[in-house]
């Protein structure tokens, strides 16, 4: 197979912070520096890219040292936690911004798509914006002309399509928008997994129109993305991305494999709220921990695996204390609470001291998704002592799926095991 | 094998990039950024596009009383009104040409930060769709040209008025290339803003807008090097000869015009250049 595109040595340093009169003065001294016919002085230092920790430089390097080729027809996948370099590799293949040092050579034309509907005008009417767009990402007019009546089918927005954009709903333009960008020809596509936000159906023909660019028409795509299912029936290889280096690279499986162990404070597993838990202390009850785990130590929140949830409190006078979990989806809708109140084992009214509440959900009970969790600790089943609000947001992923399996998101936050029969 | 690649992504970057086959191929959006900035700029406005009109004939007016008929400023032959609006016409292209050029990087960089194109397509998509309000404008002006020849007054177009065109192109290309360069400073030291709001008006009062060269030189030798250095104070300077037959056409202060906006036009690719790769990591 013949590479088509090939990154040798790509590193992108940025500055942080404000630009102020330091910057002036940086700048002043690298031109002074280059003036003498010596080397930036800025590209010396700098650190390693991890967002977590104070740093002593105010330079610090994005991407260090990528070197990867990607072969005709194949479909690289990009994963990376939040901050790994992922969107700024992005921004150079689309050439958005340049490489620091290094370089990207390629034999087919890029296009990119970090963002639907880049460049509508809000006055112009959706066929004026069609063909705005479609220049916009490097369509000819012509070309335009030819996939119009396409597009306008493709999108669904016929009735509307000579009326102002500003008219549409936030729906209708995401169509619209990514009916243009369906029909671009490019040599290599380069998607930002933005585009896999948006509504179910959105999503399905998305991922619908990239197994039909890469498998139908044997185009070339980079795809970068959190969703490992998305990844996994997409990608014939993947890259993995850890503070701007690549820390793996291989087939599919195994990257997703090495992301998910080698990954300990990934964006798919459990975290505490920010909120300190020192701000839950008065003179009833001292909350000491609110932990989501299961029962693998390997701090993954698996769906094959039952889910337990534990709350630890001070409780230091006598009443009888009670413990309210309130779960929410992704987009805060509250879908179930299940609560000490209306169970009789919880009986502490003349116990004080420390106590430990515990309850498991079974395997299989809640989705491959991302929620969040209340805590309400209740005095005598009718006065509220703390309410804990998004104190736990954990990410429960399925992390043995089938190649080839559906991979969208179930509807649902939940789902039970039922005796189902067939005769 | 190397040389099979289509092309090359990196920090190195030659001086000039000026990649006009590039650039024709982005024709399509030229087009579709010039119909784009006509038709959307005064949509759901009353008056619409005369707005266009309103501006300049004001400001003709301002001065015709100030300068004319307060300050005695002479104008020969020529009614005053008319002469200022000439020098208002034609400045206003160049006002317009820069001011919007020199935006170029922070209004589009929500665009810029999402996909790649030419980034010079922008500002040069705004000089054109500039040029129709300045066509606007002109017709204005003819107006009051044909009034004014109908009651007498002694002004007459000159047969250099086909060079006019030319004239509107060098000074686009101007305010293009100052604007270039100002666009890409303006992305990490927002202080130039400031600065080019009240440097374009200062600019004004040396362009030779609102009094004639001749006048300048005859009652404040001292400072009219101010002026003779200005390439803009010919341009302005030979609008009004081709338009209304006053004052003079200097062949040495065009040339003049003319080399200094070819060095400030690539002076203004060059600087553009550098700042197109990586202004939106300041911007």
């Amino acid at each position: 197979m013949s590479i088509i595109l090939k990154a040798t040595n790509i590193s992108k340093q940025y500055r942080l912070g404000l630009v102020g009169v330091g910057t002036l003065g940086d700048d002043l001294k690298r031109f002074w520096y280059r003036v003498r016919g010596k080397e930036d002085p800025f590209l010396k230092i700098g650190e390693v890219n991890n967002r977590s920790t104070k740093g002593e430089s105010n330079y610090v390097w994005a991407l260090q040292d990528i070197n990867f080729e990607v072969a005709k027809g194949e479909v690289l996948g990009i994963i990376g936690k939040n901050g790994a370099g992922k969107s700024t590799l992005l921004k150079i293949l689309s050439r958005v911004t340049s490489p620091t040092t290094g370089e990207i050579k390629t034999k087919g034309k890029i296009a990119s798509l970090l963002e639907v509907g880049t460049g509508f005008h809000p006055e112009l009417t959706g066929r004026e914006n069609i063909y705005l767009n479609g220049a916009i990402l490097g369509m000819t007019k012509s070309e335009i002309r030819q996939k119009e009546s396409e597009i306008i089918d493709f999108s669904g927005c016929e009735r509307y399509v000579d009326t102002p954009v500003k008219r549409y709903s936030s729906g209708m333009r995401v169509r619209l928008a990514f009916a243009v960008a369906a029909f671009l020809e490019p040599d290599i596509l380069v998607v930002d997994e933005v585009l896999a936000v948006g509504d179910a159906e959105f999503q399905k023909k998305a991922i619908n129109k990239m197994q039909d660019i890469s498998r139908g028409d044997g185009r070339t795509v980079l795809f970068v993305s959190h969703n490992m299912a998305a990844v996994k029936s997409l990608c014939t290889r993947a890259v993995v991305l850890e503070h701007g280096k690549i820390s793996f690279e291989g087939n599919t499986d195994q990257a997703i494999n090495y992301y998910l162990n080698n990954n300990s404070e990934a964006d798919s597993v459990k975290a505490v709220s920010k909120r300190s838990l020192e701000d839950f202390n008065n003179e009833k009850l001292q909350v000491n921990a609110i932990q989501v785990f299961s029962e693998d130590e390997d701090d993954i929140l698996a769906l094959d695996k039952p889910i337990t949830f534990s709350i630890v409190v001070n409780k230091k006078e006598a009443y009888q204390l009670d413990a309210t979990l309130k779960l929410k989806d992704e987009r805060g809708n509250f879908f179930l609470t299940t609560s000490t109140i209306f169970s009789s084992d919880v009986d502490n009214e003349s116990k004080i001291g420390e106590l430990k509440f515990e309850v498991e959900f079974p395997e299989f009970f809640f989705s491959a998704n991302q929620f969040m969790a209340d805590v309400l600790l209740v005095e005598n089943k009718n006065k509220i002592i703390f309410n804990l609000t998004d104190i736990l947001s954990f990410h429960v992923i399925d992390a043995k799926k089938e190649l080839g399996a559906w991979m969208g998101k179930l509807n649902t936050p939940l789902r039970i095991k039922s005796n189902w029969k067939q005769e | 094998m190397e040389d099979k690649w289509l092309y090359t992504i990196s920090s190195k970057r030659s001086l000039i990039n000026f990649n006009f086959r590039e650039i024709w191929r982005y024709r399509d959006l030229l087009l579709l950024f010039v119909k784009r900035d006509i038709t959307t700029v005064y949509k759901q406005t009353v008056l619409g596009p005369l707005w266009y009109l309103i501006q300049p004939l004001l400001t003709a007016l301002t001065f015709t009383i100030i300068f004319n008929k307060v300050a005695n400023i002479e104008t020969g032959t020529v009614p005053p009104f008319l002469f200022n609006l000439a020098g208002i016409t034609t400045w206003n292209y160049f006002k317009t040409c820069l001011t919007s050029t020199s935006d170029t990087f922070r209004a589009n960089a929500n665009i810029f930060s999402k996909v790649y194109f030419p980034r010079i397509v922008s500002p040069i998509s705004v000089i054109i769709s500039n040029l129709f309000k300045f066509g606007i404008q002109l017709l204005i002006f003819i107006g009051f040209y044909i009034y004014y020849k109908l009651s007498g007054a002694s002004i007459q177009v000159d047969q250099s008025l086909i060079l006019f065109p030319v004239l509107i192109l060098v000074m686009g290309l101007l305010g293009l290339g100052l604007g270039m360069i100002i666009s890409s400073l303006v992305t990490k030291y927002r202080d130039l803003k400031y600065l080019l709001n009240f440097g374009i008006q200062l600019l004004m009062y040396i362009s030779a807008v609102m009094y004639p060269l001749a006048l300048m030189r005859e009652k404040l030798p001292k400072f009219a090097w101010l002026v003779e250095y200005n390439p803009l104070a010919y341009v302005i300077e030979a609008s009004r000869y081709m338009l209304l037959g006053t004052g003079n056409l200097s062949k040495f202060g065009l040339g003049y015009t003319l080399g200094v906006t070819i060095v400030i036009l690539f002076l203004g690719i060059i600087i553009f250049n550098k700042t197109e790769k990586t202004f939106i990591d300041t911007v």
